[in-house]
């Protein structure tokens, strides 16, 4: 990517050579994102993130054709999916919010009771950012579609990219969202997996570029850097999945050790492996925080909001968990540069920092 | 020693953290997240707004010091906001900024302080902390104008223990030159009015919002029964108020009292108004126990001066007797009693005597 941000100033869509330059750039990334996706390159479409993929996905699939396409979202998605349906609602889209159970759990009976002849697309997250819960997406996009054939099933697969393998016909989802710096590619570049003969209203409306889907000139270097990013997390995948999960074990493993009551927030068999979202019994998440960063950890609580304080998380909330115990509750994350050995190292600082705290 | 500056983004409260750092303190600066609109955006006036959090970051950021927001908008809605509206809705005239140091900045923050291993908590008032031998006292800050002993009366031995104000001792003016000294962003930043979750001034609105009860018509009514007409809702009236009272009877006419439960807004005369004394309660002393009874100063409202009186204790109450009678005197504000510069304690005026 690095031509692209320093040397390369074409504008993708011009017409002389270095612009020609840029376009094969892109038109190159765009190829090797499908690939691994398992989708044909025009189904592609470059964002500036995962929040405008899920902007786009969601406002773009019910403001098609009539405007007043329906959406179901599941209750613990992303606020990018959650406040695109509340902005399609004010403009008079009927929208349903299906509820989990107590693991944060989307069951597919509640997907095809809230899907009706008007639902343009059903939105639930490949895996939860917070508590990292693998929701069985697959199932619920065949529920959705007997349902209603019609519709477009959506998945914000954000999260779950690095570690869990995500093509779209595994998952058997119409659109799929990723965002780059979640595995290791630059902030801000994204994109949406558009199924040919989806009918999506623009969100970005401009020049026409990305098939008229996303106007606004190409961040190529973005896209060249996410498509480079995409192709080692696959190539790393197993190792990377192997390797945290034995540090993942041996951190919570010790952790337990010192302290008995830690809860663990997500099921055994359907998490991802880099999560561990916990609830520490009678600990402000906000002080513990503050304790981690001490020591050098950094952990989060729900999702920081604009001012960076600590919310009650409505994942929880959906999850059925009353406030005072959502405010117990934080994510450690292990990320692609983590070794075996970074558990017990990980686990050894949280016990020195709850120290003579508990 | 390891110290917790509540920083809210103003120009105080960063000149107190880089005292508190410039002094060789370990420091944590930390803003707190009180209040937030029905869909959780930040307010966009008052001192809690998100550009006030990242003036706050930024600072934190200069002096180099950990910074995080707290998020106390649960204890601040219940400690706060609801009993605002309440007493507001009872005929009162609330003082909000009391209740926020009474139920969240030296109560839960405080907690949070010790908590985080901090001995200190550092806020920007304008106010002095000092030690003598019989344990901590409360003294008004040094510019008179900005004077802020009168909302921490409820400030008792342990609280004062455990907080500093570094700028109580300053001025104004050389709270502004110690920004510009160590280059601070804030050094110029004007300063906030307004109570902070309500927004731009307007508190009708506010209530209007917050409960029905808010837009209650009624009558309005003179000194003696006399019937002068209706309003529409008795969150437009508080006690001492003159001006857009929508009735006239050919002289002045002020609020003397609202009776929430029949939403009658009562009118008199100046004369009315005055009172001679001020019965408090939910009343605490500086020093934990009740001063010596006597002559006094009582402060009966954040914006005028403290007024000579007696002080005289009844039970766990206390009753204090103005020297001249003072008008609008309102239930709800405090009533701060002083001894000089020095905070004795202070309560709720519950009533006025006449």
């Amino acid at each position: 990517m690095e031509p692209f941000a320093w040397n390369s100033f074409g504008n993708s869509s011009g017409s002389h050579g270095t612009a020609r330059r840029a376009k094969n750039a892109l038109e190159e990334a765009r190829e090797r994102a499908a690939e691994l996706l398992g989708a044909r390159p025009h189904e592609i479409v470059f964002t500036s993130g995962g929040t405008e993929a899920d902007n786009l996905a969601v406002a773009g699939a019910a403001l098609a054709g009539d405007g007043r396409g329906g959406v179901v979202a599941s209750a613990v998605e992303h606020e990018a999916i959650l406040e695109s349906a509340r902005f399609v609602e004010r403009l008079g889209c009927p929208v349903t919010i299906v509820g989990v159970d107590q693991w944060g759990l989307v069951d597919p009976d509640a997907i095809s009771a809230a899907v009706d002849g008007r639902t343009a697309v059903v939105s639930v997250m490949t895996a939860n950012n917070e508590t990292g819960v693998i929701e069985p997406i697959a199932k619920l996009a065949d529920a959705a579609r007997a349902a209603n054939p019609a519709v477009a099933v959506h998945t914000d697969a954000v999260q779950a990219f690095i570690s869990e393998e995500v093509t779209v016909d595994l998952l058997r989802v119409d659109m799929l969202s990723l965002a780059a710096h979640k595995f290791g590619g630059p902030r801000g570049v994204g994109l949406l997996y558009v199924r040919d003969g989806v009918r999506l209203e623009p969100v970005l409306h401009g020049g026409g570029q990305e098939l008229g889907r996303r106007s606004g000139t190409h961040n190529v270097m973005g896209a060249v850097g996410m498509a480079t990013a995409m192709e080692a997390t696959v190539a790393d995948r197993v190792r990377f999945r192997e390797t945290v999960a034995n540090a993942r074990e041996d951190f919570e493993a010790r952790i337990k050790e010192t302290f008995a009551d830690i809860q663990i927030n997500a099921p055994r068999d359907a998490r991802l492996v880099q999560h561990t979202h916990v609830r520490i019994p009678d600990v402000r998440n906000e002080t513990a925080l503050v304790k981690f960063d001490q020591v050098g950890i950094a952990a989060s609580a729900a999702s920081a909001c604009q001012s960076g304080a600590a919310t009650v998380s409505h994942v929880l909330t959906a999850m059925g968990m009353p406030p005072d115990h959502a405010r117990q509750c934080l994510r450690f994350s292990f990320g692609w540069p983590t070794e075996v050995e970074d558990g017990a190292s990980a686990a050894a600082l949280v016990v020195k920092a709850l120290e003579g705290f508990r | 020693m390891k110290t917790l500056v509540a920083m809210s983004g103003g120009v105080d409260s960063s000149v107190a953290a880089a005292l508190m750092v410039e002094a060789g303190h370990e420091v944590i600066g930390a803003t707190l997240k009180l209040w937030q609109g029905p869909n959780g955006e930040a307010p966009s006036a008052g001192c809690c707004t998100v550009s006030d959090a990242e003036d706050a970051r930024r600072v934190a950021a200069q002096l180099d010091i950990p910074y995080y927001v707290f998020d106390y908008t649960d204890d601040f809605r219940s400690g706060v906001v609801d009993p605002f509206v309440e007493s507001y809705m009872s005929g009162q005239t609330p003082n909000p900024c009391v209740e926020c140091n009474r139920t969240v900045k030296f109560s839960r923050l405080l907690d949070q302080a010790g908590a985080l291993g901090c001995d200190l908590l550092v806020t920007g008032h304008y106010a002095q902390v000092r030690e003598d031998p019989a344990g901590w006292k409360l003294l008004r800050g040094v510019d008179p104008g900005k004077d802020q002993s009168y909302v921490l009366y409820m400030l008792g031995q342990s609280e004062l223990a455990r907080v500093r104000f570094p700028i109580g001792a300053m001025t104004k003016t050389e709270t502004r030159s110690v920004a510009a000294r160590c280059g601070l962003r804030t050094a110029t930043k004007k300063e906030s009015q307004d109570i902070c979750f309500v927004g731009v001034g307007d508190y009708r609105s506010f209530l209007d919002s917050q409960t029905e009860k808010a837009r209650a018509t009624g009558p309005i009514v003179d000194h003696d029964g006399t019937y002068l007409g209706d309003h529409d809702g008795v969150s437009g009236f508080t006690v001492g108020q003159r001006k857009g009272l929508g009735v006239s009877v050919g002289e002045a006419r002020y609020v003397t009292s609202i009776d929430s439960g029949s939403a009658t807004v009562v009118l008199g005369r100046h004369e009315d108004l005055l009172a001679s004394g001020a019965r408090l309660e939910s009343v605490s002393w500086v020093r934990n126990q009740p001063p010596s009874p006597g002559r006094v100063e009582v402060k009966i409202r954040y914006n005028s001066p403290p007024v000579p009186a007696v002080l005289e204790p009844d039970g766990p109450a206390c009753i204090v007797w103005f020297e001249d009678r003072q008008p609008s005197v309102a239930p709800g504000q405090a009533g701060v009693i002083y001894r000089g510069d020095e905070v004795l304690g202070g309560g709720t005026i519950v009533r006025a005597l006449h």
